[in-house]
Order: C-alpha cells, then structure tokens, then sequence
C-alpha cells in the first residue's frame, strides 16, 4: 500500500505550509482566485475517489474550465515541482485519483460538455468531464451509441474511462475503451498541449493512443476525447442459463465462443451471488443453481434469433438444468436486474465489501472459482463472485465487516491472494478497474523488475520529474523488495503500525 | 527449417551484444514489407528461425506464436478451427511474418469493422535495446496492468523493440458472407459507405474503386440475406479472390509507375482534388493514390482534412507523415526509454531516429 509514501509526504507537508501558501500566491496570479480550492472545507470532498478505505486531503484543489487554465495550472506547478494529481468523476475503484498532500488535485469536473457531435463520420468529441452515459444519451436520436458501458456509466467520465481503459459488460464484442476512441488532446506535465492520434483510424509514428489509454493519468492530462459511436443494435435478448456445478457452467461459457457465437455480454453469476441479488431484487433466478449465465445477444433480428437459438442447444449439451431466453426488452431488463444490482446487494447481507478485478484465461474459470471457494474457508470469510464470463475478468465480492478486529487486514490477504491464483492461471490483477495505489503491491509479483524498471523508462519519457500522479500505477523496485520482504516473513509484517487495507 | 525454434536467448544475447558496441541491427523477418518505410541501418538480425506456434486454444481466442511464424500458418491453424485473424493482414508475400505484420502494423479490408492490428494485440515478449526479454500484456481479453507497451509495438516497425512473441485475440469467422456491387461515383460512394453504418447491418468491409462500390457482408445466413434484401446491389461471384486482391493489393489499379501513396482520413472526408486515380478501402477511411503529384502537395491536401499521408510503394522521402515538432521529441524520448543507444531499425520510421 502507498502507506509509507504517504507517510513522507505528510511530513514535508508539515514542514511546508509555506510553500503552501506560495503555490496559492503563484496560481491565483494567474488564474481566478475561485477556481483555486485551499480551505480545508473546500478540499475535503476530493479526499478520496470509488475506493472509499483511503483518504487523504490534497494541498491545494484546482477546478479550471479551460484547456489554457489547466496548462498555466501545470506549467507553475512543473515550475514549482509540485505533484499534480488529475480527477474526473472520481468513481475509480483503485484510488488512481488518490490526492497528495503536497500535490495539487486537478479536478476537469468544469469540463462537461459535448463539443462536436460527426455524424457522417460516426464520432462525438467531449471533454474529459462528460459522463459515459451521457454520450449515448446525446447521440440516441441517431441511432448511435457508445459502446463501452462500465457499470458506473451513470456517473462515470469519459476522461477517467480513457485514464484506466475501462471495459464494462460488452466488451469481448465491442473492446475496451482503447478500441472505442481516435483521438484525444492533453496537457502534457510541463503545460504544453499535444494532440494524440487522429481523426483518422490511425495516425503516423507510434500508437500514443493506446500508451495512453489506461496510463493511470502518470503521463499527461487529457483535456479533450474523440469517441468512435456504432449504431446501435436493432435488437438484443439474453438467455438466463443454470447449472449445477460451476464446472459445467464454466465449460460452457467456452463452448458457446468456440460454437462461432460472440455474444454482445456474458455474464457469470455464482450461487452467493444469486442468493444475495434474489433477494434484493426478485429477477426470478434460480436460488438453487450453482451458477447461472446471462448470455446476450444482439444484432440485426435475424441474427438474434439464430444466434439465440444457437446458444440455447449448446448450454443444453453442455447440461443446463434451466435455460429462458428474454421474450422482450421488459423480461431482458428484469434478467439484468440482478447482475447489476449484485454490488448494492452485497451491501445488504454484509457491512462491507470488497470488490476485485483480475483476469484469467476462460477455460480456468471453473478452477479459479473452486480456488476461490477454497482460500475463502482458509481465510474464514464470505464471498460472492460475478464475472464478466466471457472475458474472463471476475469481480469477487469480499464480504466483510470493518469493524472488527482484524477483518480488514484478513480481507486485504485474501484479496492478494485471489491476485495470485489469477497470476497462476496466467492471467492480470486487474482487468478494468487499475492498479491505483490499491493493487500497486500486487505490480510487483504480476511483473519482474526489468518490466517495472522499462515502465518507469517510458514515464520518463514523458514527466521526468515524476510530477504527473506519483506514487500510482507502477511501484519502484524498492517498494517491491519491501513488498517481497513482507511476503517471506508472512504474517510478520514490518511496521505494524502502519495501517494495510 | 524447423516449426518450432525458440531462439529468444540468442536474440536477447546479439541485441545486448550490439548495444554495447552501439552497433545499429536491421531487424530481418520475412521481407515482404521492406518497401515500407525508409531503410534500416545495420547488421542484419534474421528473426525467421524464431517461430513457432506457442499456444492456440480455439475456445480462449487467442493464439500465441513466435514472430518469425509465417503468416500462412498461423491463418491455416486458425482457418481448422473455423476462425480467423480479424484484421486481415496483407501478407505482400509468401514469407510473411507474423512479427512482420505486427511491425509494420497494417491491417486489411476488415479494419474498420473488426479492428486494426494494434487493436488485436493482447501482449507481446520482446527484446528492448537493452537486449533485455520483456512480457508485456498477456493472453487474456482485459489487463490494465502496467502501462499498453504490447499495443505500442503494433506498427513501431521494430524502432521499439525486437518481437519474440505475439498474442492476438482471433474470432470466429462469420458462418455466411456475400459482396454485393453498386453503380457510384466516389462522392455518392463515400455518403452512402457512411449512411449504410448508421445501421447496424452486418458491414465487414466496404471498397470503391473506378466507379463501383463493393459491400461485403458477414455473419449469421439470415442477417446477410435480410441485408441484401434491404440494401441492393448486384451479387458478386467468387468474392473470396476479389477481397483478397484488395488485401494484397494485385488489382490493375495498384500497377503503374507513379507512387502509391497510402491517405489515411475520416471515413466521410470528401474526395481531395490530387492528380491521379484514387481507391477507396477502410469504408473511406483508407485512401489508395496513384499521383505523380508532389509529396507536398499530397501531404497539404491531406492535412487539410486532419489525415496523414505515407508513400507505399516508390521513391519520395520522407515515407511517414512529419510529425509536428513537440510530438518527435517526445517519439524521440520514447525511443531513447527503450532503446538508449539507438540501435534497433535505426532510420526506418524516421532520420531522427
């Protein structure tokens, strides 16, 4: 955890009210006096973002409504040495948008409109600070969408979509963020502005785009988004699927894709996870199935309907106890309902949760379930588990209890170990929700040192000061011997009286 | 020559070995792509006897193979299983490679549809100029682990590093396809590529060329019958050939002696007034030119209209597209965070590095 960082950076800030108050002089010279937050009233709403278990006030919060204010904002900064941390909605889950105390907190919330809506070219160019959803909204009366839809789309932004290279439920269809946009303008650490990619479907020299997609905000600000829009599918419907054993339930989330059928969403759900979700939300699954699918389909109608077909005979081969396929958007709606009311669900049985994000090759689903189910008796604690099938990215649910003694620490265990089996499968720690300072630890068995010291290369490259996010996304190699430390002396861990979540 | 070599360690040793001299290498696959972009500086370093398929599971989509693995095979073990590689790579060749085609990062007539290289690519091993080996990435569908340096390689002409291996998700290929062939001018060509994709009909891949659009639709029989009752147009036989011609480039209209250049723009862009015949692919996104025009006058118009232009194939210099002044200095600082002593395919992508 970033808890020795931040322990350093509260003692220079200790010592630092002065430069404190000399940052404040230097950017209300030249920006307005209302858009530079420095009264702790004011800073305590960015304390933290999505991961809610850590906080930390930032020095100073700026909230610019113009690019030229957020290049004068890093230009006095880079000028000043002063780390700056960049926020859009600040729904992300691995406290990428974490503050530092003696950083300044970049907030593009100001940067919420839709500036060019192309549609003969099919593209919508927003700043940062639009909501994903938002863009749908906006383009629906034309038919089109944006596809990638993570399950914060509501309140998420399309500047921290690109940030952490979201996903959502459609991507093995329709990708990931990096797959969905042609451009984007940012600011880069020293306050100059750059224009990556194009409005082409490519542009000359390296792929910056996709080095920037999911670069954690450690290597510029983006201040603009071009966004590619589809039309939207004539007609989708979903097979709610129950199995017995997770095993068969896991054999036939590969067999479907090996059938030649790339559903639009598959969705796993295990028995935890569908108890809890039917309870709150009565979608009519099956209490006492092991597992169930969700399997969407969409397309032109025709489509739909073979493809619908198709998966209904290869789930029944693959021994489905129950199969019902959505009769209209109303039965669809209501089959989803559960999956996306399972987080709010495991707030109801349980004080806490924590939610994971690794990936794994499909066919280990199965195995990676029961390993779950397994380091779930050894660490004593309850957990549910949803995964996105089809990408083999799984959200374990930890369900746990913050006040009591030690449960905390126990989840955070657990949760590393979960890490590992994903790693073992040959699979990622994170698929979609970023490493943050909350899997930063977790960098360091996922990659050796050579990868973790070229990643730093290439961040050079771009801040050489390391101003832009420090602390985030890549861990130094001395954290990692300290991280590896901690794991040979397991359970003995050094400093105990830093706090570890 | 085997089909199975694993020669990382001795490529990672000639690469550490050339970096301590500061001797440049001019990264060798197949050769087939040797026309784009400038000439590489250097010993020769042959990757072709690094191949291999390492991993294919059809029900995972994804397939691992070592780069010096000829294109050939990696369709034909892919093409077994029913499925396919999404961007269609121009081979330009029967010694393609795949390290080849991710270096040079094009893609063919499925590109705007099913995605470019860059977007298939879900992790790469390679050797930095360092000669260190290096896994980027993996084989699963999402990881947001480290910084994209996997996709970063796709189309770095090896200036990034040397590819050892590539993972790249596949797909199925579509159960039923059929080209349909409509009477336009290019203006009409262009509005009505762009019109038909505010619909979600099956479009895999849509190419103008002298006064003829053609329209390929894929995916479930029904949907490509219901798509051709609705859209029109005249049935073309033995597409299969046709699309391939365009994918490789063999059509009459990519002969002649002028230089071919390659526009890449917005799909609707209008047609741009330059001397010569143009070709229409990537649904207009991808402007084939036959121009003896010059390269500033081709470049200017094509900015103009926010795109890049490269040549493809005859003598201009230089090849790429110039890239404003901020942004080389930052491809130069990349290129010295990977490779510091600035040995790998210097020159290729640009003089400066």
């Amino acid at each position: 955890m970033a808890h020795a960082d931040l322990a350093a950076s509260t003692e220079q800030a200790l010592g630092g009210a002065p430069r404190k108050q000399q940052l404040i002089e230097r950017l209300t010279a030249e920006l307005p006096a209302d858009i530079v937050l420095h009264a702790d009233e004011d800073l305590r709403p960015f304390e933290c973002d999505g991961l809610s278990a850590y906080r930390q006030v930032p020095m100073i919060v700026v909230l610019p409504s113009t690019i030229a204010q957020v290049q004068t904002t890093m230009r006095i900064c880079h000028a000043n040495d002063v780390p700056v941390v960049a926020r859009g909605a600040g729904t992300g889950l691995s406290g990428g948008a974490l503050p530092l105390d003696d950083g300044v907190l970049l907030s593009l919330a100001k940067f919420n409109r839709i500036l060019d809506i192309d549609t003969d070219n099919r593209r919508a160019t927003v700043q940062p600070g639009v909501r994903n959803l938002a863009i749908s909204e906006a383009v629906s009366h034309l038919g089109l969408y944006y596809a990638p839809d993570p399950s914060s789309q509501i309140a998420c932004s399309i500047g921290g979509n690109v940030a952490e290279n979201s996903g959502g439920v459609h991507c093995l269809k329709y990708g990931l963020t990096t797959h969905n946009i042609v451009q984007i303008e940012i600011v880069t650490v020293e306050g100059e502005r750059l224009t990556i990619g194009s409005s082409a479907l490519d542009s000359p020299g390296f792929d910056l785009l996709a080095l920037m997609t999911g670069s954690e905000g450690l290597l510029g600000v983006i201040v603009e988004v071009t966004v590619k829009l589809l039309a939207k599918p004539e007609l989708a419907r979903v097979a709610l699927v129950a199995f017995d054993d997770v095993r068969k339930a896991g054999d036939a989330v590969a067999a479907i894709i090996q059938a030649g059928i790339v559903p639009a969403g598959l969705e796993m759900l295990d028995n935890p996870a569908i108890v809890a979700t039917e309870e709150f939300v009565h979608a009519g699954y099956p209490k006492d199935a092991a597992a169930i699918l969700l399997c969407e389909v969409d397309g032109t109608e025709a489509e739909v309907e073979e493809d619908i077909e198709r998966v209904r005979e290869v789930v029944e081969r693959e021994g489905a106890t129950e199969v019902r396929i959505s009769r209209d958007d109303a039965e669809r709606a209501l089959f989803w309902a559960g999956r996306k009311a399972a987080f709010p669900a495991m707030g109801r049985i349980s004080p806490d949760y924590y939610c994971m994000d690794g990936t794994i090759p499909r066919k280990a689903l199965a195995e990676v379930l029961i390993g779950i189910g397994e380091l779930s008796e050894e660490y004593g604690q309850r957990v549910a588990n949803v995964f996105h099938a089809g990408d083999g990215n799984l959200h374990p649910l930890i369900l746990y209890d913050a006040n009591q003694e030690g449960e905390l620490e126990r989840t955070e265990a657990f949760g590393g170990a979960i890490c590992r089996l994903c790693l073992e499968h040959g699979g990622s720690i994170t698929g979609e929700h970023g490493v943050g300072v909350e899997k930063i630890d977790q960098m360091c068995v996922q990659f050796p040192s050579a990868e973790l010291t070229q990643f730093h290369a290439v961040k050079e490259a771009f801040d050489p000061k390391g101003l832009l996010n420090p602390g985030k996304a890549v861990p130094t190699l001395h954290r990692c011997a300290e991280f590896g430390a901690m794991h040979v002396h397991n359970g003995e861990l050094p400093h105990p009286e830093l706090e570890r979540l | 020559m085997s089909e199975h070599a694993d020669l990382s360690r001795e490529l990672s040793e000639r690469v550490a070995d050339a970096a301590a001299r500061e001797a440049p290498l001019a990264i060798r696959g197949g050769g087939t792509k040797a026309f784009l972009g400038e000439r590489a500086e250097g010993e020769a370093l042959d990757v072709t006897g690094h191949r291999g398929i390492v991993s294919y599971e059809p029900g995972e989509l994804v397939l691992t193979a070592r780069a010096g693995t000829p294109l050939t095979k990696i369709e034909a073990a892919l093409a077994d299983a029913g499925q396919m590689l999404p961007f269609e790579p121009p081979h330009h060749g029967a010694n393609a490679t795949l390290g080849g085609t991710i270096a040079a990062g094009m893609s063919g007539p499925g590109r705007p549809f099913f995605g470019a290289a860059r977007d298939l690519v879900l992790g790469t091993r390679i050797v930095n100029g360092r000669g260190e080996d290096l896994r980027f990435g993996g084989e699963v569908m999402k990881n947001v682990a480290g910084y994209d340096l996997s996709r970063l390689m796709a189309g770095a002409h090896g200036t990034l590093g040397v590819l050892l291996e590539i993972s790249l998700k596949v797909l199925p290929a579509p159960r039923a396809r059929a080209t349909r062939v409509f009477e336009h001018d290019a203006a009409t060509a262009i509005e009505q590529i762009n019109a038909w994709q505010r619909k979600p009909w099956p479009i895999t891949a849509a190419y103008w060329e002298d006064g003829r659009t053609y329209l390929r639709l894929a995916g479930a029989q029904s949907s490509v019958d219901s798509a051709i009752r609705a859209l029109g147009g005249e049935a073309l036989t033995d597409d299969g050939t046709f699309w391939q011609s365009v994918r490789e480039q063999t059509r009459e209209f990519f002969e002649g002696d002028d230089p071919l250049w390659r526009l890449s723009v917005a799909p609707a862009t209008p047609m741009m007034d330059l001397e010569g015949p143009t070709a229409l692919d990537w649904a207009g996104a991808q402007r084939w030119l036959r121009s003896a025009a010059p390269a500033e006058t081709v470049r200017a118009a094509v900015s103009s209209h926010s795109g890049h232009a490269s040549i493809h194939r005859g003598d201009a210099s230089p090849r790429f597209h110039p890239l404003p002044k901020a942004l080389m200095a930052l491809h130069r600082r990349i290129k010295q965070s990977v490779d510091p002593a600035g040995i790998l395919n210097r020159g290729r992508l640009y003089p400066d590095f």
